[in-house]
């Protein structure tokens, strides 16, 4: 199989589990019963195109979820699953809030803080697994509620970072605007696309999302450092023996993860339209970062279109609501993609069998781009060899 | 308060919230000793949570007098009705990881973002548009009161008075699972075979072992004990169902992991976890513990306490820590 159709394939695959999520959004749909299932499947799927109000927003959220889409995919390269991009990015956004409320630091400074904030989170599942062999998932979890619970008792206590401090009727519930704390220039630049676009939303976050896409796309595919990565994650073992050093790849590789998610933390709240609310719920963002990034499986350029995507049904979602359904129906549908992602590789191996194009067994397919973690790569890697016999 | 009301209160939550970890996380040991990892326990939970209370609550509207005659088996009805929907549940975990031999991690999150999603629309359908939570507040029958077992709560000594302070059915339901569970895993043919294909399935396979039917059993088991410790969760924590677990699924896999994927082990963590959970609610009256007084939200801090110990005991046990050798790998005939 080439590797045009290779990469076909995998659009066709990521196709099928988005309509098949759709399909169970509208059966859910009509199953709750209300008013007009279809039309409120219309709305969803209509009010984010280009040309309406809301493709601003669509473009603004899709930003950090670039990011975290990134992340997560990032991680998945080096064989780690990063479930803690959430928790990444509520530090991210932490340290960007704190520089730019408090210390009064222009946008750029805040953004390279929400970075460190993020690697900070990131570093310590990839310490804990590299070194203790301490599964990543669990470690990221709980490092999400840790950071989570953190960052809101801080922002709590440190009064400029409220609107009470500027304006005593001032609400204490989330952060202060960057105007009323006197930083305006803490907010990411806006280039004129507010203008341009007619909706305060737009800026130069997403702008700045898909370059640091291509930068990760050149380090990944480009640079020794990332073919040391992604050898790390199809094979452990073998990379071990071709002397690459793993445990340095596995914490870097969260490191580099969690400074995605810190970013996008950056990108969400330096716009100026979004506030830091301060209550125990972990960031959706982060795990919408999941099915970006599976949906992409994982390809830095791919996870462009699937942020996209993503933030489009979640902004659809959003008016569909004035039909009286529940935004909890999107959460459903990405939830139906991952599920349907996750054996994405069965997918695709039916097919090319379809096609035509692989004549051999399903089971022959190649490792799955996703590798998990060490150990189950291994044996996808060595079953051919064992078939043979 | 004196120092006896102390340890006293303190012991009996700390039993009540051992329960849902000691439940859940015996489920979790389930799945992973054939060979799946069922991260989706958080998502189980919610979902067991949510029909025990809906039956709970519908056992309450339409069979009041009856119910309340019959309190024990009105509660057990409902702790079923939490198993059997966990079970069905998990079996979509089951049907992605074991036929279609999905990536169980992925698979797992599905269900856990699934879960809260699906459980807030069934709310707004069964409950009515906009209701996020469910009240249980006034089922007076869920809970075994002392003088239900016949003592007198007037008379009863201190130790009687704190064992039935928050009683629930599901509490020695919990210590019979435990005794079973011990009983499945290490005296059984069923456990044998179980345990085999977390270990090897290939040879379990080769000596006629079903493989995909023992791993089926293994998510199932884990289903049936999530739902009820969803049940269990939402007993303890309050009056009303939120459509959440608060993270339970995910510290009952760390007591898993603790407890090395042994029931008796687990046990004792799962208690261990429960005192470090209930230990900050108290620690403005433990005299030795900082209350953090002037700053707000203040509670949030010892929130934090249960995980970063969780953490530390990870690292410092993971040398020992040994988990079921085959777990997370799709088990493909054809590498035999």
């Amino acid at each position: 199989m080439n590797k045009m159709m290779k990469s076909s394939i995998s659009l066709i695959a990521a196709l099928i589990s988005i309509v098949a999520g759709l399909l169970v959004g509208l059966g859910v749909m009509f199953a709750i019963g209300g008013q007009e299932p279809l039309r409120a499947m219309g709305i969803l799927l209509t009010s984010g195109l280009p040309g309406n109000p809301e493709f601003g927003k669509v473009l603004y959220q899709a930003a950090p979820l670039i990011m975290t889409g990134l992340s997560v995919g990032f991680a998945f390269k080096t064989g780690l699953f990063n479930i803690g991009a959430s928790g990444q990015f509520t530090v991210g956004s932490f340290v960007a809030l704190l520089l730019g409320l408090v210390f009064k630091m222009p946008w750029y400074v805040c953004m390279i803080g929400a970075a460190a904030g993020g690697a900070i989170w990131g570093f310590f599942p990839g310490f804990f697994k590299a070194f203790f062999n301490v599964n990543e998932v669990i470690t990221s979890i709980m490092f999400n509620w840790i950071g989570l619970y953190a960052v809101c008792v801080s922002i709590a206590n440190i009064p400029p970072m409220l609107p009470r401090f500027y304006h005593p009727s001032g609400i204490t519930n989330e952060t202060a605007k960057f105007e009323l704390a006197g930083n305006p220039g803490g907010l990411i630049p806006k280039i004129g696309l507010d203008k341009l676009f007619g909706s305060p939303y737009m800026g130069a976050g997403v702008i700045i999302a898909i370059l640091l896409a291509v930068l990760v796309w050149v380090i990944l595919n480009k640079t020794t450092f990332g073919y040391e990565l992604k050898a790390c994650g199809l094979n452990k073992s073998a990379s071990i023996y071709a002397g690459i050093n793993a445990k340095r790849n596995i914490i870097l590789s969260m490191v580099i993860a969690g400074a995605l998610s810190g970013i996008a933390g950056s990108l969400y709240y330096q716009s100026g339209v979004s506030q830091f609310g301060i209550k125990i719920e972990l960031a959706p963002m982060g795990f919408n970062g999941i099915p970006v990034a599976l949906l992409a499986t994982s390809h830095p350029l791919g996870i462009i279109f699937s942020a996209i995507f993503i933030s489009f049904i979640n902004v659809g979602g959003e008016k569909m609501q004035q039909l009286e359904y529940s935004t909890q129906v999107i959460a459903i549908i990405i939830a139906v993609i991952i599920y349907f992602s996750a054996f994405f590789f069965l997918v695709k191996g039916f097919l090319a069998k379809v096609i035509g194009l692989d004549k051999s067994n399903v089971n022959a397919e190649p490792a799955p781009v996703i590798a998990p973690a060490g150990e189950e790569s291994e044996t996808v890697l060595i079953e051919p060899a064992e078939r043979e016999e | 308060m004196s120092f006896f009301d102390l340890v006293a209160n303190i012991g009996s939550e700390t039993v009540l919230f051992a329960v849902p970890l000691l439940l859940v996380a015996l489920g979790g040991m389930f799945s992973e000793r054939g060979g799946i990892i069922n991260i989706a326990l958080e998502g189980i939970m919610v979902v067991g949570a949510l029909v025990g209370c809906i039956v709970m609550i519908t056992l309450h509207e339409h069979m009041g007098v009856w119910s309340a005659a019959n309190p024990e088996l009105a509660m057990l009805i409902s702790v079923g009705a939490a198993a059997i929907s966990g079970l069905v549940y998990s079996l979509l975990l089951g049907f992605a990881s074991i036929h279609l031999r999905a990536d169980q991690t992925i698979g797992g999150t599905a269900l856990n973002m699934l879960a809260p999603a699906a459980a807030i629309v069934v709310t707004w359908a069964v409950y009515g548009r906009g209701q996020t939570s469910i009240n249980f507040g006034n089922v007076a029958w869920r809970r075994i009161t002392l003088a239900r077992v016949g003592g007198d709560p007037e008379t009863a000594g201190i130790f009687l008075r704190s064992v039935f302070k928050s009683m629930y059915v599901t509490t020695p339901l919990a210590i019979i699972l435990l005794v079973l569970a011990i009983i499945l895993l290490y005296k059984t043919r069923f456990g044998l075979r179980l345990r085999a294909c977390g270990e090897h399935p290939q040879a379990a396979d080769s000596v006629g072992i079903n493989v995909y039917k023992m791993r089926y059993a293994g998510v199932a088991i884990s289903g049936f004990l999530a739902g009820i410790g969803g049940l269990a969760f939402t007993l303890a924590a309050g009056t009303a169902y939120q459509s959440t677990v608060a993270g339970y699924g995910f510290l009952a896999l760390s007591v898993m992991i603790f407890g090395n994927w042994k029931p008796m082990n687990i046990a004792g963590a799962a208690l261990f976890f429960a005192l470090f959970k209930v230990m900050g609610n108290y620690a403005g009256v433990i005299p030795f513990l900082p209350s953090f007084e002037g700053i707000k939200f203040n509670a949030w801090i010892y929130n934090i306490l249960p995980y970063v110990v969780t953490m530390f005991l990870l690292v410092l046990t993971s040398k020992r820590s040994r988990a079921p050798k085959a777990e997370g790998i799709p088990y493909d005939k054809s590498t035999r």
